[in-house]
């Protein structure tokens, strides 16, 4: 559509502006404050200048933290942008089927995330929970609060369980705006699974998919709540990641400087993901016009 | 242009189609087993919490069944008689409405600007909400606490849904952008020249052509103020607990209360639920917008 | 309600006041010539002044923590690097 060069449209705009200026900008200048300076309580500041910044990034529970943060992302993409396709390809295009199975699989998203959480910590519990108990009969010896290992497997199944609605709905809506007669087309000409697959569907998915990449990248990347609920970052430190053991700092300990430090190199590598994943968008956007 | 050609020799050859899909019969079998086998999956859980919350404590703790053996609502009942717990359950529901009405409501012109005008730096004033999208809440809570202190709004129902429009506002302005782009210009033009002044024609033309539009931000909203808990929590002491928090506390003082844990745990899903099955025909319609 | 919660200090004062000076800057400069000068540099993709100013602050700001972590406390030279930088930005970006 044809835009009209309007400057007046600020007056619209001006309201949003200042709510989130007020939630964002505010405590972003107070964060940036808080990281060059040492305090004891009181409200009374030290000038400690980029102190906080050396300990955070020389620091080897900085750099675990964010390398099992990395690493959880890489997993949970691994595994649910092709499980979301798959699910994506074989739901029903029309019938009774279609809401069944959307209202179904759009459950998980609704669900606030510590509930989640305990959902999993109560379904994965040896005593009182089914697939605890189940592995256990099984002669697996499974306990996600002292093994690393169950702990990784409980948190990626959780995330999977809670998130992998999110890529096939998407994957889902691309989908269905291919029309009926490209399949058949297709089914003429003799073409395999595969080459519908990959020449038919996978070009109309690629912008969802797209996006679909990105918010799951995203949001793996500053999970909290749910990890934290089940294992609480444990054991010992085996599933602390990046947001979890900065609310620990700011939170748990109040120390104000490294936490800070640690929030604006953890904001900087969200706003560096964010620009690329705009600017991947809106000139995919434009490439496609 | 492709997509006529092909069509056209479909309709011709269609009934060859038919004779097709029968020879596939088998694999459709298949096909139809991954998105059962996937419910599935994503019920059991669900299950499984629904049956804790319907069994007594000393069932869930002295033997291990599959279901309740003496349903009781008893965890249900202990829920709906302590203020404590219910008192937090609407707290949520008061938070999260009116950070719904918030978010819509000021989303709305700002929408309706960057889908009709160009403006000075209206492109990265956009990327500038997003990044607030993906902005991890983690970093937000420390400052947001000193924040809120500072103005006195502490644990109060206001300071949270303030609080929240930091993700909703940006995702409300990016949905409601996508649904108000697709209504023609000329929509607008016709109603000035037909007299409307433009805050007429905003609420009596353009917000019911808009209406799916503005519900599935109010859903996104909704979903994201529901489930967050981080910033909720941190943000209130008692007067404006939500509900996820209060369940917190019963996991880790008594440390034993499973059945109404897991009561409490049923009562979150409900809202969403029923939210779901509201919006349930618009869902692929936001979701094909590919903004969420 | 004071202030004094935000806890500042002098350098950060001056570090937000040349954020929004570049910001008020790249609007009047907007004003004046319209349009962003748009090109397309070396990413590959087009870019206006505006995305420019975005990429050098952002790699500004990650050299510095690149310095910081590998080389030492002193950032002047870091600073002076990023200008460097910046200056590259705009010319090939």
């Amino acid at each position: 559509m044809e835009k009209t060069w309007n400057n007046k449209a600020w007056f619209m705009v001006l309201p949003v502006l200042l709510l989130v200026a007020f939630s964002a900008v505010i405590p972003l200048m107070t964060v940036v404050n808080y990281s060059v300076q040492d305090t004891f309580g009181n409200n009374e500041f030290f000038w400690a200048g980029t102190e906080w910044f050396e300990e955070v990034l020389s620091s080897s529970r900085f750099h675990d933290a964010l390398l099992r943060t990395i690493a959880f992302s890489a997993i949970i993409l691994a595994i649910e942008i092709p499980l979301g396709i798959l699910i994506a390809l074989t739901m029903p295009r029309k019938g009774w089927g279609v809401p069944v199975c959307l209202v179904l699989m759009s459950l998980p998203l609704l669900i606030p995330w510590n509930v989640v959480g305990t959902i999993w910590q109560l379904f994965g519990r040896t005593d009182i929970g089914l697939l605890g108990r189940m592995l256990t009969g099984l002669g697996i010896d499974y306990n996600y609060g002292r093994n690393p290992f169950d702990a990784w497997a409980t948190i990626i199944v959780m995330d999977v369980w809670h998130w992998t609605s999110l890529v096939v709905l998407l994957c889902y809506a691309g989908l269905v705006s291919i029309p009926e007669a490209y399949y058949q087309a297709a089914k003429i000409d003799g073409a395999s699974r595969w080459s519908v697959f990959r020449f038919i569907e996978l070009p109309k998915m690629n912008r969802v998919l797209q996006i679909a990449i990105l918010l799951r990248f995203m949001d793996s990347f500053m999970i909290y709540t749910e990890p934290f609920v089940v294992t609480g970052g444990g054991p010992g430190s085996a599933t602390t990641f990046l947001s979890i053991d900065l609310v620990k700092t700011a939170v748990g300990q109040f120390d104000l400087g490294p936490a800070a430090a640690m929030s604006i190199i953890y904001f900087m590598i969200i706003l560096l993901l964010s620009w690329v994943f705009f600017t991947v968008t809106t000139q995919a956007g434009e490439d496609r016009s | 242009m492709t997509a006529t050609t092909y069509s056209g020799t479909a309709n011709n050859l269609s009934r060859a189609g038919i004779r097709v899909a029968t020879a596939g019969s088998g694999r459709r079998r298949l096909k139809r087993l991954v998105p059962v086998a996937y419910i599935l999956f994503l019920l059991l859980p669900v299950y499984w919490l629904v049956s804790l919350s319907l069994k007594s404590n000393q069932e869930i703790l002295s033997s291990f069944t599959l279901w309740p053996q003496n349903p009781t609502l008893t965890n249900f009942r202990v829920i709906f008689n302590d203020p404590a717990w219910y008192e937090t359950y609407i707290n949520s529901m008061t938070y999260v409405f009116l950070n719904m009405v918030i978010s819509v409501t000021i989303a709305l012109p700002a929408a309706y600007a960057f889908s009709r005008y160009r403006f000075l730096g209206d492109k990265h004033l956009f990327f500038w909400l997003l990044t607030n999208r993906m902005a991890p809440p983690a970093v937000f809570v420390l400052p947001f606490f000193q924040l809120y202190s500072a103005f006195g709004l502490i644990d109060t129902h206001i300071a949270v849904a303030i609080a929240h429009c930091l993700f909703n506002v940006p995702l409300a302005v990016w949905i409601l952008e996508g649904f108000m782009s697709g209504v023609p210009k000329e929509i607008d033009e016709t109603a000035y020249i037909d007299g409307y002044s433009f805050p007429r024609f905003f609420v009596k033309i353009f917000m019911p052509m808009i209406a799916s539009g503005i519900g599935v931000a109010a859903f996104f909203c909704f979903m994201f103020s529901w489930v967050e808990l981080l910033i909720a929590r941190t943000l209130t002491v008692t007067a404006a607990k939500p509900i996820a928090a209060a369940m917190t506390r019963t996991s880790s003082a008594t440390g034993l209360d499973y059945g109404v844990l897991a009561a409490a745990g049923v009562l979150t899903i409900i809202p969403g639920a029923l939210v779901i099955w509201f919006v349930r025909n618009y869902i692929a319609k936001g979701f094909a917008l590919g903004r969420v | 309600m004071t202030l004094s919660w935000m806890a500042w200090t002098w350098p950060t004062a001056i570090f937000f006041i040349t954020i929004f000076a570049l910001l008020i800057g790249m609007g009047v400069w907007e004003y004046a010539v319209p349009g962003g000068s748009p090109r397309v540099g070396i990413l590959r993709f087009e870019t206006t002044r505006g995305d420019r100013l975005f990429v050098s602050l952002l790699g500004s700001a990650f050299i510095c923590l690149f310095w910081l972590g590998l080389v030492g406390p002193s950032l002047w030279w870091a600073l002076a690097l990023c200008l460097g930088y910046a200056l590259c930005v705009f010319r090939w970006v």
